[in-house]
């Protein structure tokens, strides 16, 4: 069986069944409209209307800091590797942070495999909802090809008018339906509802942008010098939020973290952004992204261009987080309409 | 279900015990350090490549090994004191440890050499990782062919492994040439730029392969002198310095375009290099 329906009155049944048995987080609501992944205790908690939380799930994936070793000097270097693990289930998770994932799993399962975002992915169950409008101005998902599901979950919700329709993909998932026994067999006309809700959201989401999809690494490639990477320099404060807040912006920091005594302590993994002045630098005094623009350009080409080349798909998401969270003003959509405006 | 924290083997992040076997002091700034691994275990480098060498509770540094891989029983890294690591690094004594991940990356090719003439051209500290290959070549002297080395430093004091060079350039089998940027009158060799020494190099182009390492200003200048001399593109090396953390091709300090110099270099043909922008 990979699909099922469960009807409205009982998600609350669902996710006390999840909460039963795991720690569950889902958006929740903040101040101002904004919402974040938090632990969650009942269906009360969860927004399930909610527009792109501040962080994305890349948190649960690859936490701000992690420990990567423990050492102890008083041992003479003596070192474990380590990894902090905790079974999740990451609830509610829009088409575009579920690609985000898919990218980061990408990453560190490239060679050399980073062992400890893989084992720390394992313990994560992953349980997609379905968007069926834009969440703001900000979202590009459909030129992004993210507006419909394309995996990365182990279940997926997708609301229709009396129930939701379940996507099962995976064992794990199917092990959950069974184990909470609320879930119904799904039928022809529940199948006949998703794929008129799909073929209504093909028309309501249409590419933001005048692009497709396979062109955009060749804009990035013709506009390189553009001005347009000249006037972001100016703009831009290095203040490193759109790449904390990005669901494929995975560059990090090694640091030391010793104990009071000196003489153990960590070696941990944290967040760093190409947009920190430092981020290139080399002993001597060379700087090989000194000016804001050349770093704004290469925040882009990279979510655009670069891991393209490297990894085959693009690493921007659509989820419109790094425009939502500027200070300075700077938008994505705006970004590359007026790459696309230049090239002619 | 609290978050637990457990071991994990074989972490890209391990670091392997170096115990510093001897330390010699080349200059003011720059120490040569021996390092044997643990139960005598070869590292089984290429010449060019690095390691990742650390320090618990000050952090790791990228630093190349400059002993020949024909060395089986310890390896060799010259350290220039830089800031915080390279600092804790050179505080340690003999018979202290310290943390080696690695080798990492893309080294000299090696093999393609083989039979052609080699020209290696390093500046300042770039000597470090083509000491490495120098001193492969001297191992395997009969496999390849003229052999010519420029090296270039700021002044007479600050070159390394000079007892070393005044070996070199008594060989018949290597041509030696150095250039200063400043000396005291005193001073018997050249005093000016390397790029200064190409012309007067003597080679023949299609046969000679060119290995560079250097500070970066160095580069644009040294491979046009290359290239007038008619060196193909495909047989000039350069060895990239870029900020590295990982060593693993993920945490993003080393990227250029779409390559990480750490994985897929530090050193690449000129070939590849000259349609990636901002990398020399
Ligand atoms: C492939 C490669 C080979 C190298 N080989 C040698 C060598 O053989 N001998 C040698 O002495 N040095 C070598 N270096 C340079 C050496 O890695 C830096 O001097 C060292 O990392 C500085 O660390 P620090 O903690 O002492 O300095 P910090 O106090 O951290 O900073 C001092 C300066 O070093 C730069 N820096 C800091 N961390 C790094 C890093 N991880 N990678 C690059 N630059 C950094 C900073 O931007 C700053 O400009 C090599 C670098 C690379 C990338
Ligand atoms: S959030 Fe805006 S101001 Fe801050 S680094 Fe990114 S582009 Fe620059
Ligand atoms: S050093 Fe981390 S990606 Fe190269």
């Amino acid at each position: 069986m990979n699909q099922a329906l469960l009807s409205k009155s009982r998600l609350a049944d669902f996710v006390s069944y999840l909460v039963s048995g795991h720690k569950v987080v889902a958006p929740v609501p903040l101040q101002e409209g904004r919402f974040k992944f938090d632990e969650v205790q009942s269906l009360a908690d969860i927004s399930l209307n909610y527009i792109p939380t501040i962080l994305p799930p890349k948190k649960y994936f690859m936490p701000q800091r992690s420990t990567l070793l423990r050492y102890d000097l008083s041992k003479g270097q003596d070192m474990e590797e380590m990894v902090e693990l905790e079974k999740l289930v990451l609830f509610g998770v829009h088409t575009c942070d579920l690609a985000g994932i898919q990218c980061l799993n990408i990453v560190f399962s490239d060679r050399p495999k980073d062992l400890h975002y893989l084992a720390r992915n394992n313990f994560i169950t992953v349980i997609g909802l379905e968007c069926s409008d834009y969440c703001d101005s900000f979202a590009g998902c459909a030129m992004l090809h993210n507006h419909l599901p394309k995996g990365g979950y182990d279940l997926f919700l997708t609301e229709l008018a009396e129930c939701y329709y379940v996507h099962i993909n995976t064992q794990k998932g199917e092990e959950m339906i069974e184990e909470a026994s609320i879930f119904e067999a799904a039928t022809k006309a529940a199948e006949g509802e998703l794929e008129r809700l799909r073929s209504r959201k093909k028309e309501l989401f249409t590419s933001e942008v005048p692009i497709r999809y396979q062109d955009i690494p060749r804009l990035f490639e013709e506009t390189f010098d553009s001005d347009v990477w000249s006037q972001l320099g100016e703009k831009c404060l290095s203040c490193g939020n759109c790449t904390s807040v990005c669901p494929t912006c995975f560059c990090f920091d090694i640091l030391d973290e010793p104990e009071l005594d000196l003489g153990s302590g960590e070696r941990v993994r944290v967040w760093d952004s190409c947009q920190n002045e430092a981020f290139a630098a080399v002993a001597g005094g060379d700087n090989f992204r000194k000016k804001r623009l050349e770093r704004q350009r290469h925040r882009f080409h990279r979510k655009f261009k670069y891991l393209m080349d490297r990894y085959g798909r693009l690493f921007c998401t659509g989820c419109g987080r790094c425009s939502r969270s500027c200070m300075a003003g700077i938008n994505l959509k705006r970004t590359i309409s007026a790459l696309i405006e230049e090239r002619g | 279900m609290e978050a637990e924290t457990v071991s994990i083997e074989n972490s890209g992040y391990r670091i392997k015990h170096g115990l510093l076997s001897r330390i010699t002091p080349l200059t003011k700034q720059e120490k040569l350090l021996e390092i044997r691994l643990p139960e005598g275990e070869y590292l089984d480098h290429d010449p060019g490549q690095f390691v990742q060498v650390s320090v618990f509770g000050v952090g790791e540094a990228p630093i190349s090994i400059c002993s020949s891989p024909t060395r089986r029983e310890a390896f060799e890294i010259c350290v220039r004191q830089a800031g915080r690591v390279t600092t804790a690094i050179h505080k340690l004594c003999e018979g202290d440890v310290v943390g080696i991940r690695g080798p990492f990356g893309v080294g000299f090719p090696v093999l393609p050499l083989e039979g052609n003439d080699i020209l290696l051209v390093a500046g300042g500290l770039g000597i470090a990782p083509l000491r490495s290959l120098i001193n492969y070549i001297i191992d395997n002297r009969r496999d390849f062919g003229k052999v010519d080395i420029l090296l270039g430093c700021r002044n007479p004091e600050s070159m390394l492994f000079s007892s070393e060079i005044g070996h070199w350039q008594k060989r018949i089998d290597l041509n030696f040439c150095c250039s200063v940027d400043h000396a005291a009158p005193e001073w018997a060799g050249n005093v000016g730029v390397i790029t200064a020494l190409i012309p007067g190099v003597n080679l023949y182009p299609l046969k000679t392969f060119v290995m560079v390492c250097g500070p970066p200003v160095m580069y644009r200048y040294v491979v046009d002198e290359l290239l007038k001399k008619g060196i193909p593109e495909r047989q000039i090396f350069l060895s990239l310095e870029r900020h590295m953390k990982c060593g693993l091709g993920k945490c993003g300090h080393c990227q250029i375009e779409d390559i990480y110099c750490c994985q897929d270099g530090p050193v690449f043909s000129y070939q590849k290099l000259k349609h990636i922008r901002g990398a020399i």
